[in-house]
């Protein structure tokens, strides 16, 4: 799963140079091609199968300065366990923590087969010295982490610094060793979509096995237009190196239709490969409950009370 | 579901759109729409048998099933049409105040934004257009145009500053069948709201809208004769184009009949606006936002079946990301849905006629025996209805017939060049110069561009994007006059000192 990283240097014996040269992008035209996939009509089976998919894929998150081992522990219970009045649902694709919650999440997911993601990195801000955010890594992949979310140096990428950025993406990547590591843009500290973009570049070429939007702590987070010109950039870094990179929208998704916009995005710009939660996800917290009630709707034929589901 | 890491050899990677999760059908209800079993003549305010005594049928092009029969006008119900017309001129409409006229044009925009379902229905069921463009496209942006219109009815002194406007009289105008609602709004506009009464022939396999907004202007109580919609073919055109008493001639269509009308008005007083073919260029520069560009050139040649005047049906790559642009025009062709226009999620719909998908199936012949290299979707067609894939082709040359001519369909030739007086020079070569569209990151190549490109419209990084302010019309043999905007008052008024 490391391969990939350093073989890409070679190709970019001016990193600096080639990251300012990614693709620009159109405001107007990306946020008009977003639009669209939200004139899709989702009806019936497609809209129970997508649902269905959707759950599989959230990562399930808390991440609060107020978090427990109980708290934590109910969450994973939800994980495995969205809503045992309907039985065979999917499970969710994994649950998301702070380091210091690994090992707790750990024992109550079992052999569930549910994935634990720690984010690190001085989450969420990520003004630490580098090797801080390396032990605060290290310490998540020791603890059980199978996902890093890590964050960028915002401030470096801004100040133009992207080998900083580079390299600091790579160090944090070969910390991860076993663990998938996702990276996290922050895209609404970006800006622009050119810097979306170029973040974009320099994270998959540094060995992200994840892009990701944002920490769920900045407003905007995840926005389908966003997501749209991280989805490009996987493609165009698919057809240059062969190598699959997976994407999480994360924050500001909560509704199951908005969801489900995702799903049409991910279909008609990366098509079948990319539609299931090994490189799809969706980092939510209320997102699973509303995507529960439109299936138990889809089922019963009509809305049950929100109190008819868990809330964790 | 997990699946191991891919890592393939550049020359096999491909995106695979045949996914797992599909959309189920979505139908919009035909339920929305009432269509009457026959249609008469819209005559001075009523539904007039016609004196021809002769129907013909207008059918779903995606079904082939017969919708309703509607009269074939003959050159003494276009007299009777054009003596309600002048009529009606004389008595009523050249009299009344200017903001009385802007009363009805309003409560027929209003009117037509209530029945946006049914109207949109309709669109789609006779012309074959997908019903997420007419219902998102069509008929809103026809709303919009009378309400633009209807704002300068008593405003023409501050659209001609120190100038008299007079009206001309009647205004004899034929609309296509590729926007037949929304040109009938461009078309009825403007003259109604500089005092015109009006003569309007839709094309004959799309007669139903217009139908159906005469039974709004009726709705509307527009005075009787004010509007005339009479149906028929090419032979009603004509009688209609050759009346003595029409003051003017307004046209959207072919090229071919666009020079008939001029022969036939030589000599005559009648003013004319032609809107006639196109063949745009639609320029692709390499600093150019790929991504959005190749959007853009979804929608400059794939909008409406092709079936766009001002289609960009000409792309010119810049050399350096040719590849680039043609691969990702692949991918997102394979994600175009194509298939029953009443269909939500319908990208593609119906070729409107039998006739014009036998034009289009003969370019594509052409342009196979050209040596051009085709690449169609491979999407599956219904068995019934007139269906073409979208479908490009690749190293075409100038000389070439398919990148000459208008095919009217979702046909694309790319081209590939090197520097930026090349594109102008071959993008200005051309009989034609009603549209076309630059694609740069950078702002003066666009404004140079725009400043040497032949054409009546020049889109910017966008493309087919319309508005009422906005003129529009062609260059050399693509017509003349404008419509839209402040422009498209003139050619429906004389001015005065």
């Amino acid at each position: 799963m490391v391969s990939g990283s350093l073989t890409m240097l070679s190709d970019l014996p001016d990193r600096q140079a080639g990251f300012s040269l990614s693709p620009r992008i159109d405001q107007v035209g990306v946020e008009e091609r977003a639009s669209r996939f939200t004139k899709r009509s989702i009806k019936k089976e497609s809209k129970l199968n997508g649902l269905k998919l959707v759950l599989n894929m959230i990562d399930l998150t808390t991440l609060e300065g107020k978090d427990t081992a109980g708290k934590v522990k109910q969450l994973c219970y939800k994980a495995m366990h969205p809503h045992d009045s309907y039985p065979g649902l999917p499970t969710v694709a994994a649950i998301c923590v702070y380091p210091s919650m690994v090992k707790v999440a750990k024992k109550a997911l079992g052999d569930s087969g549910i994935k634990i993601a720690s984010v690190a990195t001085a989450f969420p801000g990520g003004q630490a010295p580098k090797d801080v955010k390396i032990r605060d890594t290290k310490y998540a992949v020791h603890e059980g982490a199978d996902e890093v979310d890590m964050v960028i140096s915002r401030g470096k990428f801004h100040a133009g610094e992207y080998n900083f950025v580079f390299d600091e993406i790579a160090a944090i990547k070969e910390a991860c060793g076993e663990a998938r590591l996702k990276v996290i843009l922050e895209t609404g500290e970006l800006g622009t979509f050119d810097k979306v973009r170029r973040a974009s570049d320099i994270a998959m070429h540094a060995g992200a096995d994840f892009i990701k939007t944002s920490t769920g702590k900045i407003a905007p987070a995840a926005t389908m237009p966003v997501t749209l010109v991280m989805l490009e950039a996987i493609r165009d870094f698919y057809y240059k190196t062969g190598r699959m990179i997976g994407m999480k929208p994360a924050g500001g998704i909560s509704k199951s239709k908005l969801a489900l916009h995702y799903l049409v995005m991910v279909k008609e710009v990366l098509g079948e490969d990319w539609l299931n939660n090994h490189w799809f996800r969706f980092g939510a917290s209320s997102l699973a409950n509303d995507v529960l009630m439109q299936i138990m709707k889809e089922k019963t034929g009509v809305y049950q009370s929100a109190n008819y589901f868990s809330v964790d | 579901m997990v699946k191991a890491i891919a890592k393939k050899k550049s020359n096999t990677i491909k995106l695979n759109f045949d996914t797992s999760w599909s959309y189920a059908p979505a139908p919009e209800s035909k339920s929305a729409a009432t269509i009457n079993k026959q249609y008469d003549l819209f005559i001075n305010g009523e539904w007039q048998k016609p004196l021809s005594k002769k129907y013909f049928d207008t059918i779903n092009p995606a079904t082939e099933e017969k919708l309703s029969e509607v009269a074939e006008a003959g050159v003494a119900d276009v007299d009777k049409a054009v003596k309600a017309a002048r009529n009606a001129y004389d008595k009523v409409w050249k009299k009344m105040p200017a903001k009385e006229r802007a009363k009805y044009i309003f409560r027929i925009a209003r009117i037509m934004q209530e029945k946006a379902r049914e109207l949109a229905v309709i669109e789609t069921l006779d012309g074959g257009k997908p019903i997420k463009e007419s219902r998102d496209f069509d008929v809103p942006t026809a709303a919009n145009h009378l309400f633009y219109y209807a704002g300068w009815a008593d405003k023409l002194e501050y659209a001609f500053p120190n100038r008299r406007t007079e009206s001309l009289g009647v205004a004899g105008q034929i609309t296509p069948w590729n926007f037949p609602l929304l040109m009938a709004a461009w078309k009825i506009a403007p003259a109604l709201a500089t005092g015109n009464t009006v003569v309007l022939k839709p094309a004959e396999t799309t007669s139903l809208t217009t139908l159906k907004l005469a039974e709004i202007i009726q709705e509307a109580d527009l005075p009787p004769g004010v509007v005339n919609i009479i149906t028929g073919a090419g032979e009603t055109g004509a009688a209609i184009v050759n009346h003595a008493d029409i003051n003017k001639i307004a046209f959207t269509g072919s090229t071919h009949v666009g020079k008939i009308i001029q022969r036939a008005i030589a000599g005559t007083n009648k003013k004319a606006t032609l809107e006639l073919g196109g063949k745009a260029a639609n320029i692709i520069f390499e600093d150019a936002p790929i991504d959005q560009a190749v959007e853009g050139v979804v929608n400059a040649i794939f909008f409406n079946q092709g079936h766009v005047c001002c289609a960009g049906s000409r792309l010119y790559v810049q050399e350096s990301v040719a590849k680039e642009v043609i691969r990702k025009l692949r991918d997102r062709m394979q994600s175009l849905i194509v298939g029953d226009p009443m269909d939500k999620n319908t990208d593609i719909g119906a070729i409107n006629s039998k006739e014009q998908l036998h034009i289009i199936q003969k370019y594509i012949a052409i342009g196979k025996k050209e040596g051009a290299e085709m690449y169609e979707s491979s999407c599956a067609l219904p068995s019934k209805g007139f269906w073409c894939r979208p479908t490009i082709f690749s190293n075409v040359a100038q000389s070439n017939r398919i990148a000459q001519e208008e095919i009217f369909g979702p046909v694309l030739s790319i081209l590939t060049f090197r520097t930026d007086d090349e594109v102008i020079e071959k993008a200005n070569n051309s009989p034609y110069g009603l549209s076309a569209g630059v694609w740069t990151d950078k702002g003066s190549k666009i404004f140079n561009m725009t400043k040497r490109m032949r054409a009546g419209v020049v889109w910017a990084n966008t493309f087919n994007k319309f508005d009422p302010t906005s003129p529009f019309g062609g260059y050399k043999e693509s017509g003349f006059g404008r419509e839209g905007g402040l422009h498209g008052l003139l050619p429906y008024l004389n001015l005065i000192n």
